[in-house]
């Protein structure tokens, strides 16, 4: 029988890893939503992020003030690449979008690599969250618990934006009809900066956070962001709901396919082929999610577009 | 008439010698050394690439009174690349020797390459079960291990230490599976759980940690090379398993700890890794080279980098043995075989598969007097240890 302790606890670490994953997601789904551009260079500026975060904190010796930095930092740098690059990509295919931000991968992955060297960067916490807190004799990393409080003050944030201001207005129309919104005489393109910039700093913020866990890295974004691919899938394109809904589904499914998979093969093939089997298996899972959601609901579970 | 015959051939033949007598000595020798030095994994060769630096320091850039160049390639950690840059080295530069090589994977891709093209492979690091045992060569030679040894070691410091119930992670790819079945065949106490983990993508390790904490063993053995070290290290710290002991192989290592130090991660203090060598290695050769490589580069070498040296010093053995005439294979091979070079862990020799029959040590992570992070011998775990493939190779031991 699974033991309700460690249950709660992988609970818990879904949670985070979904929190994780919507930030990440929240960018993304609406720069690909309202904008209808793939941009595979998110993960570009997750890295970003990551990479100023832990810099300036290894200099200030303060985390939060890496993270004040990398925020608008990368925030800049998106809007850079809007009207440098991605502008003129609108009205590309997205085969050539694609081919376009990929190029934009390898060229950051370079310059990381120039700029802070091959090895990556470590960030380091302060001592105090380095630790775990203990919830009903269960040790929950005080770190998780703040990302999972970040991650709900930004969901939180992101809702009253999109839902009660005028901005939100205008990014929930560009999202569902974008011709009628420019052809009521909105400056679209304003709309798309702004989108593509609050997509950067979500990203940034998601990389800052990762940093003190997975440490930053080459490469970091293209890991996470096939994850996060399935996330906006799963959620609806645009769907910032969706993306909430879908990162925590994605989050919780991992995390426990990975936990409980193995036990639960071993119930009926022999414990060697349940040990390889079940890690190749459990990352199956959210893939095999996100083929019965095509199936069933090719729109996503909310689907933003409605026309 | 017949005389002046016998002359005109002798002559004729003389004529032919003469060039081929004077290009005996090779006027340079090329050594092609595959390893990764982009991404994650650039480290690791950039280590290799300055021991091999190191070593060429040593020799002076000559092996035999013959100059030599070393050519540096990038795998990127892909065995496909890694052979197309392997037979780019043999076709195109025309290399005399080929070595290097961090990854099992890698170098299973590269051998046949090598072994059709008739020429040496010193592998410097990839320690993978296959060509050990069924896939050895009289022309492959390593200055590593084989990876079960090394996990092997650990499980008797486990037995040893009294650790009754071990948890078990570590990534799920070739070599993590040969770590685990490693330490499982010498572990006599009792294994609570195992995870293996995707590889190398997933750097999340709460689901894992949770379980290894929930079991409540003794201690947690793990194998995380690369930049995966440092995300467990510290999301073992986070997950509140550091009273746990954590015995590692092939993960906490001159490579990691500077950036763990960097991180502060206090835990990794006083924990165990088992490994052939360390950088307080009490050899006269070691320490010259220890000493050389942080005047140099201002840090301490790897293991990676210890292999690297000693492929460079074992080629330079076998080429002064040969007088620097690289065509004499069997005089190479049997030079090899000898393995009568400096090696930064004291003398050693090879089994039938051409691996080295060494000794295997315990190792500490300490501060060192300056207060920088690097591992101690503690103590000696393995005399003369021999890989357990050895037996599967047909090659006999004839030296």
């Amino acid at each position: 029988m699974v033991d309700p302790h460690l249950l709660f606890e992988q609970l818990f670490n879904g949670v985070q890893y979904g929190i994780l994953l919507f930030l990440l997601a929240a960018g993304l789904t609406l720069v690909f939503g309202i904008m209808d551009m793939m941009n595979l260079a998110h993960g570009s500026l997750y890295m970003l992020g990551a990479y100023i975060a832990a810099t300036v904190s290894l200099v200030t010796d303060s985390f939060l003030l890496g993270i004040a930095v990398a925020l608008p930092a990368t925030l800049v740098v998106g809007i850079f690449l809007e009207v440098v690059i991605l502008r003129k990509l609108y009205d590309r295919g997205h085969l050539d979008q694609v081919l376009a931000t990929f190029g934009m991968i390898l060229f950051f992955n370079e310059l990381v690599r120039l700029i802070w060297g091959p090895a990556g960067i470590e960030v380091p916490l302060p001592s105090i969250l380095n630790q775990s807190l203990t919830l009903f004799s269960i040790p929950l990393p005080l770190y998780r618990i703040l990302v999972i409080g970040v991650g709900l003050a930004v969901a939180g944030f992101l809702y009253v934006l999109v839902v009660k201001t005028k901005v939100g207005m205008l990014i929930r129309a560009g999202a569902s009809n974008r011709e009628m919104v420019g052809a009521l005489g909105i400056d679209i393109k304003k709309i798309f900066t702004l989108v593509f910039g609050l997509g950067a700093a979500l990203a940034a913020l998601a990389g800052a956070m990762a940093g003190p866990i997975f440490a930053a890295t080459i490469g970091m974004g293209e890991n996470i962001l096939i994850q996060v691919l399935v996330v906006i899938v799963i959620g609806g394109i645009g769907s910032i709901r969706g993306a909430f809904v879908g990162s925590l589904l994605i989050g919780v499914i991992e995390i426990m396919g990975r936990s409980f998979l193995g036990d639960f093969f071993k119930l009926f093939l022999p414990d060697n082929a349940a040990e390889t089997a079940a890690p190749a298996a459990a990352s199956m899972l959210i893939y095999i999610l996100m083929a019965g959601v095509l199936f069933f609901r090719p729109q996503g579970l909310f689907p933003a577009r409605s026309g | 008439m017949k005389k002046t015959f016998i002359l005109g051939v002798s002559a004729l033949a003389l004529t032919l010698a003469a060039p081929q007598a004077m290009a005996a000595k090779a006027k340079e020798i090329k050594i092609g050394f595959v390893t990764t030095l982009s991404g994650g994994a650039g480290v690791i060769g950039k280590d290799m690439r300055n021991s091999v630096q190191i070593a060429l320091d040593h020799l002076g850039n000559k092996m035999g009174g013959v100059p030599v160049k070393v050519l540096f390639e990038d795998d990127q950690v892909k065995p496909e690349v890694g052979k197309q840059k392997t037979e780019k080295l043999l076709y195109k530069d025309k290399v005399d020797i080929i070595s290097g090589f961090i990854w099992s994977h890698v170098v299973l891709a590269s051998r046949n390459s090598v072994v059709k093209a008739g020429k040496f492979l010193i592998i410097s690091n990839a320690g993978t079960s296959k060509i050990a045992g069924r896939l050895c060569h009289k022309n492959i030679f390593s200055t590593s291990w084989q990876n079960d040894q090394v996990p092997m070691a650990m499980g008797e410091v486990l037995n040893k230490r009294g650790v009754k119930s071990l948890y078990i992670i570590a990534p799920n790819y070739a070599a993590g599976r040969d770590m685990v079945a490693g330490v499982e065949r010498t572990f006599k106490g009792k294994i609570l759980g195992k995870d293996l983990t995707k590889w190398p993508t997933q750097l999340d390790f709460s689901a894992e940690l949770a379980k290894a904490r929930a079991s409540k063993a003794d201690g947690v053995f793990i194998f995380y090379p690369g930049r995966a070290t440092n995300a467990f290290m510290r999301q073992y710290a986070q997950a509140g398993l550091t009273k746990t002991p954590l015995y590692s192989v092939f993960s906490v290592d001159s490579l990691s700890l500077p950036k763990l130090q960097q991180a502060k991660l206090t835990n990794v203090l006083g924990t165990y890794s088992t490994q052939f060598w360390a950088p307080d290695l009490d050899t006269p050769v070691n320490k010259k080279f220890v000493a050389d490589y942080r005047k140099k580069f201002g840090s301490y070498p790897s293991h990676y980098g210890a292999q690297s040296y000693d492929s460079i010093m074992l080629i330079d053995s076998a080429v002064r043995a040969a007088g620097g005439d690289l065509k004499k294979m069997d005089t190479m091979r049997a030079a090899f075989r000898k393995a009568d070079y400096g090696s930064v862990r004291g003398k050693y020799v090879y089994g039938n598969n051409h691996f080295p029959i060494q000794d295997f040590y315990l190792r500490k992570v300490i501060a060192d007097a300056d207060g920088k992070w690097t591992t101690k011998i503690e103590q000696k775990v393995y005399t003369n240890h021999q890989d357990v493939y050895a037996s599967k190779c047909k090659m006999k031991k004839t030296w």
